[in-house]
Order: C-alpha cells, then structure tokens, then sequence
C-alpha cells in the first residue's frame, strides 16, 4: 500500500498537524518508504495467532472506585499557556 | 585529591562512606566538569548545581551520622523525559516549552529516597524518536569518542544519546535513561558504557513521558556492570500507579554481578547473523561466545525465525501508540500555542510548528495505520507478528537456554549529519534491528562494551534474559566485561 498526495493531507488532518502544500511530497515519500519495508509482514501467515494485548501475562490491576488524588487545580493549570480561575483558555468553539 | 569524577558509582560510594571526600566535593566535581565540557558535547539541556548542592549538603549531613541509602550523595543525571517536580522536562521537543511539572516521576523519585543528587536533565532525541541524538530540539549530542586520527563528530547514539555521552564524558556517576526499540542498549554500546533495559513492568513509566506504552522501560546507563546493577535495585519497583508495573520482589541486583555463568546455557540465534554483517562485528560476538565458554557457560545454536519481522512490526506498533500518547500536545495545556483563526487551527499550528520532522513523520504513520479501513492489516497484524516473536524467546528459554548473546548493535558510532542516513529514513531505524526484538517481547537486555573496531571505536555485545530474570544478565555481562578487561574511557578532547 503507498499514499498519495490527497492521503498525505487528510492524514495530517487527522493528526492535527498542519501540512504545507510544499511539503506534501516530502512526507510523502518518507511515509511511502516507511510503508514499504513494512509491507514485509505480509509474507507471514498469522492465522490463528492471537493479537498481543499484553507483553507479560497479567490482569490490569483494579481498586476501589474512590477518589485517591486531585483537589488541586491551581497545579493541573499552572503549566498551561492560558488560563482563568483555574480554568483553561481556548478560542470559542460554540457560537 | 584524585578526580572524582573518574570514580565508578561504586567506589565513590565507598569513598562517601569513609569521608574520604563529602558529596558535595564530589558533587562539585561534577558541576565544574558539566561546566567546562557542556559547550562541547550539549550532553546537558539544564543544569540543577544549586538543586545538587543542596541535596549534596543534606547527604553529607546523613553520612556525617552514619546514614544514609543506597545511592547516599552520588550524582546523577536524568534523562529529560523523566519529570521532575519543578525542573526542565521536555522530551527535549519544542512543543513542551517551559514546562515544569507539579509532581515527581516514581523511578526518579525512588533515586532521591535512596540519597541521590540530581545534576541536571539530559538531551535526547525528541520523545526518544531516533538512534543519533539528532533529533533534539536542542540540537545533536556530540559524543565523546572520535575516530583514531580523526577530529570529526560522531554521534553518541538515541534517544538515550545524552546519558551515555555523559555517563561516559564523567559528566555524572550514572544515567537514568529509557529505552522503546533500543534506545538504552544502542547508545551505550557506542560510548563504551553498559546500559541495561529491565523486563517490561520492572520500572514504573509513571511520570515518565510517554512515547509507545507497550514498549517503553526506564533502565540506567552507568560506566560499570556493578554501577548499572546498583542502579536498577533503586530504579526497579512495584509502583500502583502504573497499572503495568509488576508485584515483584526487587533483587539485589548487585549481589548478582560476581555470580559468574558456570553452568548457564547461552543461546546463539542464527538470524542475528545478518548479511553484509561487518568481519568486526562478527569476530566481536565469537569472541565474547569463547569468554562465556572459558568461564564454564555452554554455548548451544538457537533460531528466533521471526527476528526480520520485529523491526518492521515495531514500526506499526511504536507510531500507532505514538500517535495517541502524543494527541495531548494540544497547546492548551502545557509548553508551546501557536495561535490561529479558531480551535482547530491552534491545534494544527501548534503541533506543526511544535514537533520535530521525525516526530511528525510517525504520528503521521501511526495515524495512518490506526485509521479506519487501515487497523487491521497493519496494527492488528502486527501485534499478531508480535505474538509470534515472543513465542520464539520462549522456545528458546523453554529449550534450557538461559541467556541469549548477539551483537548490540550493526556497527560502532557513525558521523554526525550522516547524509545517507538522513536521506533514508529506515536506514536508520536498522540501528535497533538486534535490540528491537527485545522491546517487542517485554524482555530484558543489557548492552556491554566488549571491544573497539578498527578505528578505536568501542563495540557492545547484547544479552537478552528471561522475563525478570536482569541477575543472569548482570552476571554474564560482568564476565564480558572482566574478559574483555579494556578500558573504554573516550581520549579527552574537549
């Protein structure tokens, strides 16, 4: 499979990252290139083997559904670029 | 006074103990060595000295009494993906401008409750995407080897490329460092230092910035097997908040480096033996099979038949991953905003103009193969194939092999601004083609320096253990480095 200019693009969409039309290509073909030496797994039959969903066989751990931290919004905001009352600042996204 | 800082992390621990010097002496040692050499390596992107000094002074104070924990007053340097509380920590990438977090990783954390002092944050690729350090917002770590005859840059490998280059330069006793696809073992092979990547769930990746969850382990780099194996019994621990950090007693590793491998099988995988492999790299590996042997190991064939698919599999798994953990840079909680016409337009200014190309590029790929109509031929098989190259190491373990030893990495150290390596962005992701496996199947390995090539160069070999079994490792990496019994300190230029 390789991507075309348009999929470069949309791609970028998706990530939220702006992609300029002079670099469209650049991407393109370092995304290509990339693609194309993992196109190698095809070679190998998977059939009946299981996704690995985790690497050391273990349950997630679970605890009781309780509040253990937080109380602090001064120090969850402190490090953000705009804030007011605690609160996080972005352009207004409802009219 | 001797210099201490050419000390091992051992013996200035003994020093410490003995009041030979105060931790603030040699803490003071360090500053002045970072000082001088920093504008030559850039193995440093903050430095902490009124931090060092006072942590040096509160050491003293526990020594003075007899006190004091295992790493009491010796200074370290911190990879800067590791938060710390109120100092520098940006994954060396732009787009974390300024940020100081509120809290405190657990492995670096654990470092301070056994007495260490902190130095300063350490350049790295950004997020840990890439083998060179040249990736860094903060430009390219230069290491602190050259070629024989030769004053041209070389680099000191990645991401961990600034915790080798100062592990080694004797810019702090010891390094934490992390490692996804190599980016531990890789580095330390081409300084001359021994770095040790623990089983997946042996260090707690809380506070640790994420790159690829399922892969990433924080391990240390230090100038000594006894040193690194020092530093992973503080590193090491059960930590709830990391839902994937094992329950398990840590050993004491360092109890482990003389136990000597009388007895052990030591697995041998044909495939590591690439094509085009370098006559250096190849004589390298026999000669630390015949140090192995000499010291009563056995050494037995083995076949890992998926090792060609781990590295193109990684590059499924560690975008995919990348593409999520990353989604956060947002420019509305933390470091850079790039301002735009409405939400949308911030978000894709900010994260353009705040990562690196390298960066892009994988978010890219594993948003790509995470979109729809995509997931299943390229995530989903590749954690299939994933399965299937941890059933190798498990055939081989189960077969009675203990330990398995390969080459660390292709080659030793290349040139900084290498063009065929930055014209081609998979040549350099074969870097990690004999440590990425590793990472696939949530093993440990450790890298040791075993030799140098023609031109003076330090080489490593690599052995890869069982499931939290790092004592087998330390042990058989301890009688690698005693046989090779070279010293790899860099020649000191800058």
């Amino acid at each position: 499979m390789s991507v075309d200019a348009a999929t470069v693009k949309r791609i970028g969409r998706l990530a939220r990252i702006r992609i300029e039309e002079d670099e469209v290509a650049g991407y393109q073909n370092e995304l290509n290139a990339i693609l194309g030496f993992v196109e190698q797994l095809a070679e190998i039959n998977v059939d009946g083997v299981e996704a690995m969903t985790s690497v050391t066989p273990m349950t997630l751990r679970r605890r009781d559904d309780v509040v253990s931290d937080g109380g602090y919004a001064e120090k969850i905001v402190s490090n953000a670029p705009l804030t007011e009352d605690n609160f996080f600042m972005v352009p207004k996204v409802v009219e | 006074m001797t210099d201490l800082t050419k000390l091992s992390l051992a013996d200035a621990r003994k020093g410490l103990k003995d009041k030979s010097f105060t931790a603030l002496e040699l803490t003071d040692a360090y500053i002045g060595a970072i000082e001088k050499a920093n504008p030559s390596l850039n193995a440093y992107v903050a430095t902490t000295p009124e931090q060092a000094r006072d942590m040096a002074k509160s050491s003293d104070a526990k020594l003075a009494q007899g006190q004091g924990g295992t790493l009491e007053g010796i200074p370290l340097g911190i990879k800067d993906l590791f938060g710390t509380k109120g100092v520098h920590t940006q994954a060396a990438s732009h787009i974390l401008d300024g940020f100081k977090p509120e809290y405190e990783s657990t492995v670096t954390s654990n470092l301070w409750r056994d007495g260490a002092v902190m130095l300063g944050k350490l350049n790295m690729d950004e997020f840990a995407m890439g083998s060179s350090n040249e990736t860094s917002y903060y430009g390219p770590v230069v290491s602190p080897f050259r070629a024989e005859g030769s004053n041209a840059n070389l680099v000191p490998g990645g991401s961990s490329g600034g915790s080798a280059a100062a592990v080694s330069a004797w810019l702090c006793a010891a390094a934490t460092a992390t490692d996804t696809g190599g980016s531990i073992r890789q580095p330390a092979a081409f300084t001359g230092t021994v770095g040790i990547k623990p089983t997946y769930g042996r260090c707690s990746r809380w506070g640790v910035v994420a790159f690829a969850s399922s892969l990433d382990q924080a391990g240390p780099i230090a100038r000594t097997v006894e040193d690194a194996a020092i530093m992973m019994t503080s590193m090491a621990g059960f930590d709830p908040k990391d839902s994937t950090s094992v329950d398990l007693p840590v050993p004491d590793f360092a109890a482990a480096v003389e136990r000597g491998v009388k007895g052990l099988t030591i697995g041998v995988p044909k495939e590591y033996r690439m094509d085009g492999m370098p006559a250096e790299i190849e004589k390298l590996w026999s000669q630390g099979l015949e140090w192995l042997k000499a010291e009563g190991a056995t050494v037995k064939d083995i076949s890992l038949p998926h090792t060609k698919y781990a590295l193109p599999a990684y590059y499924i798994v560690a975008p995919a991953e990348a593409s999520s953990n990353l989604a956060r840079y947002d420019g509305v909680k933390y470091g850079l905003r790039i301002s735009g016409k409405d939400i949308t337009d911030q978000y894709e200014l900010t994260r353009a103009a705040g990562f690196g190309r390298e960066v892009k590029r994988r978010i890219m790929i594993g948003t790509y193969v995470l979109s729809a109509g995509y997931f299943d031929a390229y995530y989903v098989k590749a954690q299939k194939v994933r399965t299937l190259i941890k059933k190798d190491f498990e055939d081989a373990f189960h077969a009675g092999v203990d330990a398995i030893l390969t080459p660390a990495t292709p080659s030793a150290a290349f040139g900084i601004g290498d063009e065929a390596l930055a014209s081609d962005p998979v040549a350099m992701y074969l870097n990690d083609i004999f440590t990425v496996t590793v990472n696939m199947a949530g093993l440990p390995g450790i890298a040791v320096p075993a030799g140098k090539d023609g031109n003076g160069l330090p080489l490593g070999l690599q052995l890869i253990g069982k499931p939290f079994d790092e004592e087998t490792l330390f042990a058989a990496a301890r009688v690698i480095e005693k046989s090779a019994g070279e010293d790899f300190a860099p020649r000191q230029w800058w």
